[in-house]
């Protein structure tokens, strides 16, 4: 079955990096930050080569950006004077939508294939699987994003690839998914997960995207570097704050399993 | 059947207690709220600035502060009770967080409508996106989400940990949202010419509304604790029920 051979290939990777490893050192829930990152990096890796093989994550996430962007297009070139003026906008918009098909991927691919358990009893601590999931999503979210820009300078004629808008894409896209994973485990075992977890996310994200839009649209009108390093800080502290509570609470959220 | 009537003397006392305290805070609450009518209709007097139709709205005020007082202890008690929860594990958090956000809800909601009644005649609109209005739509579209997640979990215990957990990042979210929206703003002047909100259509305060503000504020939070309390005994009480029934089963 088509189901067995997804599943087998995405379980393996992670048991034959575990056998790597020394059992009795490294592979304890302590072993130090190396291990701790080789853990994290093994759960990345597991996700990476998942999708690579059935390519179900990216490919819709960049499929429903890029037409979000063309339907966005359409929608404002009637009644928009300047398109300069709704690019940052459309760009946020776009990151956030998009990447909830994303996440809802992260823990929903585990529970529909039945390997969330299996993952559950990866010999780590807990944290170190959110981390992992948490970099593979901010893997998919770059790349979607790096498809995003190019069709917004095309269809908006708007140059966005300015180094400060790129690093707001990427702590932006990082604050999204360090409360979209979060939020993804919690959502992965209840009812109407997939129409749920935006309810849950996108109210929590606002500061990134007011923020967001904010940083976008001060580079892409001229204004001071005042202004611009202050959207930053917004969403720099804004990811600070939310991963340190992300890794408090993960081990929260399978208590019973 | 053991387990069901065991805890059962001690849950009725502890229940009993309640019942005392919330029937004296529902008289006060009346008390109050009659109170807060008197002082804001009658005692404070009129704002010296204000003319015709915004002198009559502003006396609004009073109640939108005191929805907004009680809404604030609200979600601050729903914070407190999440933290609460995730460490002790004891299901009457829960119900202090459930409790507290649905009381809260209706206060924002209050604040919101009372708001936008009062912002009509004087910005000449019900709505923008300033501030404080962005802050308390993304408030209760949160805890309107919060409502809707604990539905779709069925099991007790999960929904408990999952929905403090929601509220704990949501209230966290908060602050930040504020800010981003007031920078927003700031940067963008657009529909008011001040940086704050209550350069268009704000009144002198005077030493009779001062007065009225603070029997407002207590008013509405002694309605709040009341209300509170109806609400947790009832949840409560909805646990018990659904115990009793398993045990039936």
């Amino acid at each position: 079955m088509s189901v067995t051979e997804i599943s087998r290939p995405a379980a393996a990777p992670a048991a034959t990096e575990a056998e790597r490893t020394p059992p009795t050192v490294a592979m304890r829930t302590g072993g130090g930050l190396i291990a701790y990152v080789r853990k994290v990096w093994a759960i990345t890796l597991k996700d990476l080569r998942a999708e690579f093989r059935a390519k179900e994550v990216v490919l819709t996430m960049a499929a429903f950006s890029i037409l979000a962007v063309i339907v966005f297009g359409l929608a404002f070139d009637i009644r928009v004077p300047e398109s300069a003026m709704v690019a940052p906008g459309v760009l946020w918009v776009t990151i956030l939508f998009g990447g909830v098909l994303g996440l809802n991927r992260a823990f929903g691919a585990e529970a529909d294939r039945g390997s969330l358990a299996a993952l559950l009893l990866a010999p780590m601590d807990r944290s170190a699987i959110y981390f992992g999931k948490l970099v593979a999503g901010l893997i998919f979210m770059l790349i979607v994003d790096a498809l995003v820009l190019p069709v917004i300078l095309v269809i908006f004629d708007v140059n966005l690839f300015q180094p400060l808008n790129l690093l707001g894409i990427l702590l932006g896209s990082l604050g999204y998914v360090a409360v979209g994973t979060l939020f993804a485990a919690l959502t992965a075992n209840t009812r109407a997960r997939e129409s749920m977890l935006p309810i849950l996310l996108l109210p929590v994200m606002v500061p990134v995207f007011v923020a967001g839009v904010g940083l976008s649209a001060a580079l892409v009108d001229g204004r001071t570097m005042d202004a611009v390093l202050r959207w930053l800080l917004v969403i720099g502290g804004y990811d600070l704050l939310f991963l340190t509570i992300a890794y408090l609470v993960f081990d929260m959220i399978w208590e019973e399993a | 059947m053991s387990t069901a009537t065991a805890p059962q003397p001690t849950a009725l006392k502890a229940h009993r207690g309640l019942h005392y305290t919330q029937l004296a805070l529902a008289i006060a609450a009346v008390v109050a709220m009659a109170a807060m009518m008197w002082v804001a209709l009658i005692y404070a007097k009129p704002a010296a600035n204000l003319e015709g139709t915004e002198q009559f709205a502003q006396r609004i005020f009073y109640i939108h502060m005191g929805c907004n007082f009680a809404a604030l202890s609200a979600f601050l008690v729903s914070l407190i009770a999440s933290i609460g929860y995730l460490i002790t594990r004891n299901l009457d958090w829960d119900r202090l967080v459930q409790a507290s956000i649905e009381v809260g809800l209706v206060f924002g909601l209050g604040t919101t409508i009372t708001g936008a009644i009062w912002a009509k005649p004087t910005w000449n609109t019900y709505w923008t996106w300033d501030p404080r209005l962005t802050t308390v739509t993304i408030t209760v579209l949160i805890y309107i989400a919060y409502l809707l997640f604990r539905n779709g979990i069925d099991n007790r215990q999960t929904r408990a940990r999952f929905g403090s957990i929601y509220a704990l990042f949501a209230f966290l979210s908060l602050p930040l949202t504020y800010y981003s929206a007031r920078w927003f703003r700031s940067i963008h002047p657009v529909v008011f010419g001040a940086e704050n909100a209550e350069a268009e259509g704000g009144f002198g305060v005077g030493s009779t509304m001062v007065t009225t503000l603070e029997v407002a504020a207590f008013s509405f939070i002694v309605l709040f604790c009341s209300l509170l309390i109806l609400r947790f005994r009832q949840l409560r009480l909805q646990d018990r029920l659904e115990e009793i029934r398993e045990d039936l089963d």
